[in-house]
């Protein structure tokens, strides 16, 4: 059939058309419209992918007819496949989030537009998952990049700092995708092919080649930027923070982690084979960073005010665990890395919007001392926000759970009780800022108890679509974890 | 041996010298257009180096000529960074848009005024917050 053959290049092609058809629509409802039908027909399609994958197990679409290595070609297998169905899923969420939310801090006149720039962030997402080209990929990464700046900078209508983070994610993000581009230029000059799958056989046959470690290094140097990985995580915090609420919990859930997947298949699928020069960035380099990130993020969170920006730090801790599961260089350890994925995704997108509901209810920024007692006025929102950040720490019974039990198993199988307590530490900690504002929520009395604004039902919605998936990932977690073991057999084969 | 070096990888050096002079304008500066032009050059220099790569000495242009043995150039390199050139235009009109926009919220585009500017606005932040803490008492 024709449109399940083309399912992996549809995917990117729709949600690209249609953001060119919003752009034209002068109603925001009916821009609105299209856009959630979009995600919704992307989802379906994520859906039939897994479907092909998990019969097939690997599916590789050329574009144009162009046998690889000389075309490009979109490669799923079933370590990307779940990403694409988590992209999907989550997008389908934050538009329909976005439907009250954006249209509050935005101008009416800019809403289909920024729909248009929505999309074009959702089909950049599903192309950086899915391709198979080094070079496509950066160019998939400067849309991605070029969109999130956009909807970032449009958060200037409630707080004119929004166009700062913007304007240094601009810079930073540049800088980071031109490393990407010259390492790609150092491979290219060493193996002279674009497909990372031929790069790789390529490599072998070369052995150990300066240029290629070198193009390896700007590669990741590059990758890391855009995965907000601890010391080149600056723009992270203030993009974040600033952004419509809408926009922070699609990117703050998706966008890093499809980064985080490719860095992971550059390490583990693409370069393993040098293993001098992966182990020692894996144990040298990535993780004693990994731990900085945690505690760093971790620690900042705890005596930040700003709700957003606590958010944003916490999601650096996040990402330094994912790096260390990754670090550990073992199966457990790429399967507890990409479980972490899908449930941080889940769970950093609904307190994002939870905090976002929060924000508008009150009708400024949410602080500690803004949120004085706000829980009792909007206690469906508070509850999925409490449960989301139940999660967040790893209570039994929730995603992060699961999430932590992995950790944990893949650290004990390296033997090192140090780590063991590292992890432990940081997870205690976390629960300090999430009492902190659990306490000025629920136990503080309200501030202006007349002034709040009814939480509206299609904002909460979401939240609770998205609590209802961390909590049903926690009792029913076999899906995730078979997703998680079928990722890590693609990347460093079956054990 | 060192001068022969220079002269048989010339262009390469050239890129090395635009990447450091773009980085460092990017680093160094504060203001925001010249940020961008530093981020032009630094694009700039990866594109020549993608160039020499594809050059093959003696090759020419890649067009079939039926002549046998004919050196082409490698076409590729250049065809990836038409599209490169692209993306950095469509990177510095963003970013000039965003400094336009910047001018016009906060009426300048220096960083060290811009910083003190963003760290007003926080301390209003601040301040809004305690006054509705006194409203309360």
């Amino acid at each position: 059939m024709l449109i399940l053959d083309n399912i992996p290049a549809l995917l990117v092609a729709i949600p690209l058309l249609a953001s060119a058809v919003v752009s034209l629509i002068p109603s925001a409802r009916i821009a609105w419209g299209i856009a959630f039908v979009t995600t919704l027909i992307c989802l379906y399609m994520a859906f039939e992918l897994v479907g092909i994958i998990s019969s097939t197990q690997a599916l590789s679409y050329a574009f144009g007819g162009w046998e690889p290595p000389w075309g490009i070609v979109f490669v799923l297998d079933s370590a990307n496949v779940y990403l694409v169905l988590l992209v999907a899923f989550v997008s389908v969420i934050a538009t329909l989030y976005a439907y009250t939310m954006l249209a509050r801090e935005i101008a009416v006149e800019d809403l289909p537009k920024a729909y248009a720039v929505w999309l074009l962030a959702i089909a950049s997402l599903f192309g950086l998952a899915m391709t198979g080209d080094a070079f496509n990929l950066f160019v998939f990464l400067e849309i991605s990049a070029l969109s999130s700046i956009t909807l970032i900078a449009l958060g200037a209508g409630q707080d004119r700092r929004a166009l700062l983070a913007a304007y240094n994610y601009l810079i930073i993000g540049a800088i980071g995708a031109t490393f990407y581009v010259i390492g790609v230029g150092y491979l290219y000059a060493a193996t002279g092919s674009l497909n990372l799958i031929d790069i790789t056989d390529r490599l072998n046959e070369l052995g150990t080649n300066q240029a290629a470690i070198t193009g390896l290094a700007f590669m990741l140097a590059g990758i890391m930027v855009k995965a907000g990985v601890f010391p080149v995580h600056i723009w992270l915090p203030a993009a974040y923070s600033y952004a419509p609420s809408a926009v922070s919990s699609l990117l703050a859930a998706v966008a890093t982690k499809v980064a985080i997947y490719y860095f992971a298949r550059l390490l583990f699928g693409i370069f393993i084979d040098i293993t001098q020069l992966v182990d020692f960035f894996l144990l040298y380099i990535l993780m004693p960073v990994s731990v900085l990130a945690i505690f760093y993020g971790t620690i900042a969170a705890i005596y930040q005010s700003d709700f957003k920006r606590l958010f944003a730090l916490s999601s650096i801790a996040q990402i330094g665990y994912i790096t260390f599961a990754f670090s550990l260089n073992s199966h457990s350890g790429i399967l507890a890395g990409f479980i972490h994925i899908i449930n941080h995704a889940l769970i950093k997108g609904a307190l994002f919007m939870a905090v976002g509901i929060f924000a508008l209810g009150i009708g400024s920024r949410a602080t500690m001392s803004s949120m004085q007692g706000v829980g009792r006025q909007m206690p469906i929102t508070f509850a999925g926000f409490v449960l989301a950040g139940l999660a967040l720490i790893g209570v039994p019974l929730t995603a992060g759970f699961i999430s932590k039990l992995y950790l944990f198993k893949a650290i004990f199988e390296t033997g090192n009780g140090f780590y063991v307590a590292l992890i432990a530490l940081s997870s205690v900690l976390s629960v300090l800022y999430l009492w902190k504002i659990f306490e000025v929520m629920w136990l503080k009395e309200p501030v202006q108890p007349q002034k709040i604004d009814k939480e509206p039902a299609s904002a909460y919605l979401p939240v609770w679509l998205m609590v209802t998936v961390i909590m049903t990932f926690g009792v029913y977690s076999g899906d995730v974890i078979s997703s998680g073991i079928g990722a890590a057999n693609a990347l460093i084969g079956a054990r | 041996m060192s001068v022969n070096l220079i002269v048989l990888y010339w262009n390469y050096i050239i890129v090395i010298m635009l990447m450091m002079a773009g980085l460092y304008i990017i680093i160094s500066n504060q203001n925001f257009i010249k940020k961008l032009v530093g981020l032009s050059i630094f694009q700039s220099s990866v594109f020549i180096f993608y160039i020499s790569l594809g050059k093959v000495s003696g090759g020419t242009a890649p067009i079939l000529t039926g002549i046998e043995d004919t050196v082409y150039s490698n076409p590729l390199p250049h065809v990836l960074i038409l599209t490169a050139i692209v993306v950095g235009v469509a990177t510095n009109a963003l970013g000039l848009a965003l400094v336009v926009r910047i001018q016009e919220a906060f009426k300048s585009i220096e960083e060290h005024k811009l910083l003190a500017l963003k760290k007003e606005d926080g301390l209003k932040d601040i301040q809004i917050e305690v006054s509705k803490e006194d409203s309360a008492v």
